[in-house]
Order: structure tokens, then sequence, then C-alpha cells
């Protein structure tokens, strides 16, 4: 008898003959998950992976339920045996499952599958069976069979799997299955959400952060480290790109005027993530944005910031309320973080009348004002990359 | 390049002496005062050494130092100790609004528990008036808690008058100073100006940090705000930190041999320091002026600077200063002690402290000017509009 952990894996199977290669993205993901959990060992198998060899079984659940492509994962015990030792230790599972609720009375319903034809009962029989000794040892349980408390599983396949537990999964499709993309990433709320939500759909990360030394201090470069660390959790390695982005904000102050200088910066960022993004191998850039929730994400502003680029931007968040990304930020555990009380100072540049209906042309002109080749240039030469 | 730390008032960089001190506790000196055996003993005469160089400091005796975890445990333990000793005489205490917050919020806690405070205001130079004080004096007043030197400003409270004035008074309040960024810098003797009890921090005077204490003249009884196994006479519980306490005394022992130049030195480089900013930045203004300051403490402002913007460029630089109100772009946090000081907004955004000590040398200050008004002028052509 052996302790394993049954994982499954949903969307990749509509992958067609794809699907060896998104099994192999996944496995490897959730192998990486692991790595610093010793010993466990992870195969694949039927449809499954299955995780052995461990002794932290919280740990490995925990690093798990973050694998995007994964639906849902059993604790499960694993034996070798008749019918009589499958219902020896389904009786044995079941009285620590209700010594644990220490309810008066509970439902059940046995489900088993006969994958392994030569085991000699057929499933309905194993169910029906199981179902009658399990009654009889446990008064407290009543049989219903459409909604019932517990399901207690029996898969017959090479070994026996036994489990009454389903823990469902971040689901998505494997990160790295579906290429690669440029997370613009903020101190703030919105972006690492931005960026959880692209990579569950298996696209991997490389992040950007501007970063206007002394206008934002070493403090916030270490929030902004911290959270996509907190990311990794989910996409695997991150490299991180800080870009330096203070002489790009005292150009514009100096030279374009006041109420344009939000959209403008917004500009030179993403010009700037762009060519990152290229040289990384992005094929996208991801942003935070949605739709109002300042001035520069009136529809005209995002229109014009979009012009300053020829890749595609995701913006996953435009259609969300402030308060729905907040939940999903402290859900994927980065809000915490988000809410740090370091924040920039980078009042000085904000325009106290922004402008919200900008005019391209007008904007284009105003860029031209300062010397963006040069600037980016030198802000692209001066990059610190960590790697995370 | 070179950098200098222009930040002693909110910590300090251990002397070697200091250091060796420590180190040679930590090797040899592991046993438990409480032990019977002798590396008990030997614990217990390194808390004694201590106490013995500490109370020298202050022309105390040893018996009346009590060793806490830092400034913020002595002031707690000075005030909740007080409170709840005399709780049956009476309720109602005397501070000002420019205290530490190690002091406010233990203040802020008797107010739950049904004590009455008094928070005196303090003129345009962050002092106190003695008057207001006697002004506010009742029969139930247990306990008055007034700071030597204030740690953003640098002004020194009148501790003299008003341990004269409660002297005067037939139901005598406790009086409590918390000294933690005088010590060493300005004698003070709590014997010769009323004083009952009195807080010290290690890690302000070139001590090791997670160590401070507390005078308590002897006759002044506190009741403890710690339980356990009654160390230091049931006062404090919980084993000595022999190290720390050693670094204390260590500390202690390098300032006495200082102690007469120390205001003199500090004073000089204080006046260098303002009259440079002065020269090349005429439109500073010193926060709560320059006279009745303690040598060590310049508050300086900018008005419409970002003080905090200024402390990150001159961070750059290589100079390490410290800020009265942290910069944030949703909600502004300004330092409850300028504040106090009735200034406006603007100066309080736009100021920083600059503090020194033994340790800072001439060439540092001269050195610092320039840069201080270089960046200030490069700073000063970004604002907002």
């Amino acid at each position: 008898m052996e302790k394993v952990i049954l994982i499954r894996y949903g969307e990749i199977f509509l992958k067609g003959r794809n699907r060896s290669y998104f099994e192999k993205v996944l496995l490897n993901n959730c192998r990486k998950a692991l790595r610093e959990i010793p010993d466990v060992n992870i195969i694949r198998a039927q449809g499954r992976f299955f995780a052995e060899n461990y002794t932290d079984e919280d740990a490995v659940i925990d690093a798990l339920t973050r694998v995007f492509g994964l639906v849902s994962i059993s604790p499960a015990l694993k034996i070798d045996g008749d019918f009589e030792e499958i219902a020896a230790v389904s009786k044995q599972m079941m009285g620590e499952y209700l010594d644990e609720q220490a309810k008066e009375q509970m439902t059940f319903k046995v489900e088993s599958r006969r994958a392994d034809k030569r085991f000699p009962m057929d499933s309905m029989t194993i169910s029906r069976e199981l179902g009658a000794r399990l009654l009889k040892a446990f008064p407290q349980l009543k049989v219903d069979v459409h909604n019932p408390d517990v399901i207690f599983n029996v898969e017959v396949r090479e070994h026996t799997y036994l489990y009454y537990k389903m823990i469902p999964c971040a689901g998505g499709m494997p990160v790295g299955s579906n290429g690669k993309a440029a997370l613009l990433l903020s101190g703030g709320i919105d972006s690492p959400v931005a960026g959880w939500m692209i990579a569950k759909r298996g696209v991997a990360l490389t992040a950007v952060h501007f970063h206007s030394f002394p206008y934002t201090s070493d403090r916030s470069k270490e929030k902004v480290i911290e959270l996509a660390r907190i990311l990794t959790r989910y996409t695997g390695s991150i490299r991180l790109h800080v870009v330096p982005f203070t002489k790009i904000q005292q150009e514009l102050y100096e030279r374009c005027p006041d109420e344009e200088l939000t959209i403008l910066m917004r500009r030179y960022m993403m010009k700037i993530a762009e060519r990152i993004a290229v040289k990384e191998g992005a094929a996208a850039l991801v942003t935070g944005e949605s739709i109002g929730q300042v001035a520069s994400q009136t529809i005209e502003s995002l229109a014009v910031t979009n012009d300053a680029v020829d890749m595609p931007v995701f913006r996953p968040l435009i259609g969300f309320d402030k308060i729905d990304i907040m939940e999903t930020a402290e859900a994927i555990g980065t809000y915490e973080t988000s809410i740090l009380p370091y924040e920039d100072c980078c009042t000085v540049f904000t325009p106290r009348h922004p402008v919200t209906r900008p005019k391209l042309e007008r904007i284009l002109r105003s860029e031209k004002l300062i010397d963006g080749e040069t600037l980016i240039q030198e802000a692209l030469d001066n990059v610190e990359v960590i790697t995370l | 390049m070179k950098e200098i730390y222009l930040d002693h008032a909110a910590t300090t960089p251990l002397v070697p002496e200091v250091i060796d001190a420590v180190t040679d506790c930590l090797k040899n000196d592991y046993g438990n005062p409480s032990s019977l055996h002798r590396l008990g003993i030997r614990a217990e005469k390194r808390i004694k050494d201590a106490k013995l160089k500490v109370s020298e400091l202050i022309k105390a005796s040893p018996e009346e130092i009590l060793f806490t975890s830092g400034g913020t445990e002595a002031n707690n333990t000075a005030i909740l100790g007080t409170a709840y000793d005399k709780k049956r005489r009476g309720m109602h205490c005397i501070t000002t609004a420019i205290e530490h917050p190690s002091v406010l919020e233990a203040f802020s806690h008797l107010e739950s528990q049904g004590y009455e405070v008094n928070y005196l205001p303090v003129n345009r130079d962050g002092v106190v008036s003695p008057e207001d004080i006697k002004n506010c004096l009742r029969e139930d007043t247990i306990l008055v808690s007034i700071m030597h030197v204030n740690n953003e400003t640098g002004s020194i409270q009148p501790i003299k008058e008003i341990g004269s004035i409660l002297n005067a008074q037939k139901n005598r309040p406790v009086f409590h100073v918390d000294a933690v960024q005088s010590f060493g810098k300005l004698e003070i003797l709590p014997h010769f100006l009323g004083i009952d009890l009195m807080s010290l921090s290690g890690h302000k005077i070139h001590g090791p940090k997670g160590i401070g204490a507390l005078f308590i003249r002897k006759g002044v009884r506190i009741q403890p705000i710690i339980f356990g196994g009654k160390q230091e006479g049931g006062l404090r519980s919980g084993t000595e930190n022999i190290p720390g306490i050693t670094g204390m005394g260590a500390a202690a022992e390098w300032t006495a041999r200082r102690k007469e130049e120390t205001p003199y030195y500090l004073s000089g480089l204080k006046k260098m320091l303002a009259e440079g900013i002065k020269r090349t930045l005429p439109d500073a203004v010193i926060n709560g002026g320059l006279k009745n300051t303690a040598p060590h403490i310049l508050s300086v402002s900018f008005p419409g600077l970002g003080g905090e913007i200024l402390l990150h460029a001159l961070e750059e630089k290589g100079v390490y200063v410290s800020t009265g109100s942290a910069c944030s772009s949703r909600s502004r946090k300004y330092s409850h002690v300028l504040k106090a000081l009735n200034l406006d907004n603007s100066t309080i955004e736009g100021s920083i402290r600059i503090s020194i000590s033994y340790l800072t040398t001439e060439e540092e200050i001269r050195s610092f000017i320039p840069i201080l008004a270089e960046t200030v002028k490069r700073i000063g052509r970004f604002t907002r509009r």
C-alpha cells in the first residue's frame, strides 16, 4: 500500500495530434513545480499523472494546484490485491474520513472503473459489493446516488487506486505551450493579475518594469521583484527587465504639454517593452489596463497607446471592475504585496488635468519634441535583468 | 563613491570597541545569569559591569538601571508601569504632541483603558511651555512624560523647569523623560533634574540594536509589563540579553570618554552645516530654528520639493539622510512632529533630517554641502505643475 496523488488534466486532450507535446510540457511543468520537494517522483500513465514517493502531502498538493493545465488532483491509496483487500482498505479510509467529519449521518456512493479487465469483478459489481460492505460497517452511512456527501472511488488499473477527495486545480493550459509574451509589470494590483491570466492560457512570461529613481525608491523595485517572484509560482522562471525611465520622464516634462505627459509616457513604455519582447522571443505585450480606470485608460487613450507598437497587446482585465481584480489578486497571492505602501513619487510627472480624449496626430507631434530614439536606446542599454 | 552617513538619529554605526566587547561575550560568556554555576555568575558580572558604565554616564547608581529591549520597551515600561501602579491614586497623565510613537501609542493604549491624557502643543520652535504643564496639573495627575530632545527637529524641552514645577507639587506626579535622542550627546542627569524615570537606547550611541535601558530612581515603584521568571527583581522577566547588555555597556564607556568634548564638536559641525546650506541654498528653511536645539539634529526644508525624492537623489550620490514625510501617490503621511510645529504642507513635504554623531567628520560636511546644493537644484527643476 502506498500514498500517491492522482493528477488529472483536461483541456489539452482536445488538441488532437499535439496531445503528446502538450502532455510533455505539462509533465515538465509539474516536475518544475515540485522541484523543491524532496524525492517526489511524477510518472505519466494512461492519460493521468501520478505523484509518488513524497512525505509532505500538503506541500505537493499546494504546488500542483498552481500548475496551469491541471484540472483536479486526488490523494489516493495505491494497492495491489483482490476485492477483499480493496474492501478492507476502503473501510479503513472511510472510517478515518467519518471520524474527521464527525457527523451523525452522511450519504455516499461508490464509483468504480475497471481498466484492467483481468480483474474478476466488473465495475458495477465492485460498486455494489463495496457499497454494501461500507453500509454494514458504518451505521451512520446512507446511500444517495444523486447527490452524495462523499463519493468513494475505486479505479482498477495495473494497480488499484482508492480515493474520496477531489481537489480542483487552476485549469488553463500548460505554460510554454502557447508561446511567450512580455508583461508590463508595475507595483500595482492589476498587472500581476493580467500576467497570471495570460500565463493561464499557456503563455510563458517575460516582465518589464519601469524604474524612475529617485522618484521611485529601491523599495518599490524590491516590491516589483517580489511580485514577479510570486508569479513564478504559477509561470515558472521569469526574466524581469528593470528599465531606467527617469530621463525620459524628465525630458517629456521639460519639452511636452503638461496634460499629455501620462499618455506620452505610456507610449514610450510600450515602445521599450516591445523592443525587449522582440529580444526575448515574445510575440505580444500584456498590460493590466481596464477601460476607464484612469485617464490613460479611456478608449481614446488606449487607442493612442496601442498605436505606439505593432505587436498585439493583450489586456485581459479590460472588462473587469477593480473589485474583481482585487479578488483575483488576493486569490493568487499578489494582493498583500501590491498594496505595500512603498508607492512612488511620480506625482511630479502626473498632470493635474490629463487629457482623456487625446488626438493621435497631436500626440505624435508632441512625441517628436524629444529625441525618442536616442533616449529609448539609452534606456535599453541600461536595463537590469533579474532572473526569477 | 565615498558614502556619507548623515542619519545618526535613526541609528549609529557600531564602534570597534563595542564589536569587540560583544564578540568576546558571544564567544566566552554564553552562560545564563540565572544559572547557579560559575558560568551564570560570569554572565551576571557582565550585567553589573554594564549597569555601572551606563549609570556613570548619567551620574546614577547601577541599581537604578533596568535593561530593556530598546527605547520603545523602556518608554512602554515607564508609562504603562507607572499608570498601572498609581491607578488608585489617579488616572490623569500629561505628555506632548511631539513625543515618539512608543510614548504616544502607550498613552493611547492607556486612554482605551479609561485613563485621561493631555497632549500639550509646542511652539513654532517645537518646545513645550512649562507654564502649560503647570496649568494642566491636577490632584489626580500621576505621570508627566516629556522627551528631552525631539528626534525629528532636535528641539530641546525645558526638562529642568518642568522638574522644578513638579517638585513643588504636593501630590508630586512621576516624571518620565524619554532621553533616547539626547543620551550621550547632551548631558542629562536625572538626579539633578527631578527625573524619576528615563529611557535610553543602545543603538543611538554606537551600541547594538535590541538593547536599551530605563533609569528608575531609587524608591520609585512601577509595575512590570512582562511576566515570567522574575529576573531583575520581577521587573522584567526573561533571560537577560547579555551580548546586548555588554554592547551597551561598552558603548556607554566609549561615549563617557568623549562626553566633555562631544557637544562642542557636534555644535561646531552643525553650525558649519547650517551655514553651508544657507549660503548655497538661500531658500532653505531650518525647521524649529537653530537656537535651543540639540547639536546633532538639523531639520531643514526646501519648500516645493519632495523630501523623499531628495532623499533618494542624495542616496544616489552616496549620502544618507531621512525625511519628515513619506511620499505616496494616494495618501500623504505627514510627520506629527512637523505638523505640531504648525508648518505648512509644502514645508513639511520638502523637509529632510540631517543628523550627525561624533563619528561624523568636518570633511564629510564639507563634501556634503555642494552635493546637497547640486541635488536640490537638479530636483528643483522638476516639481509638480
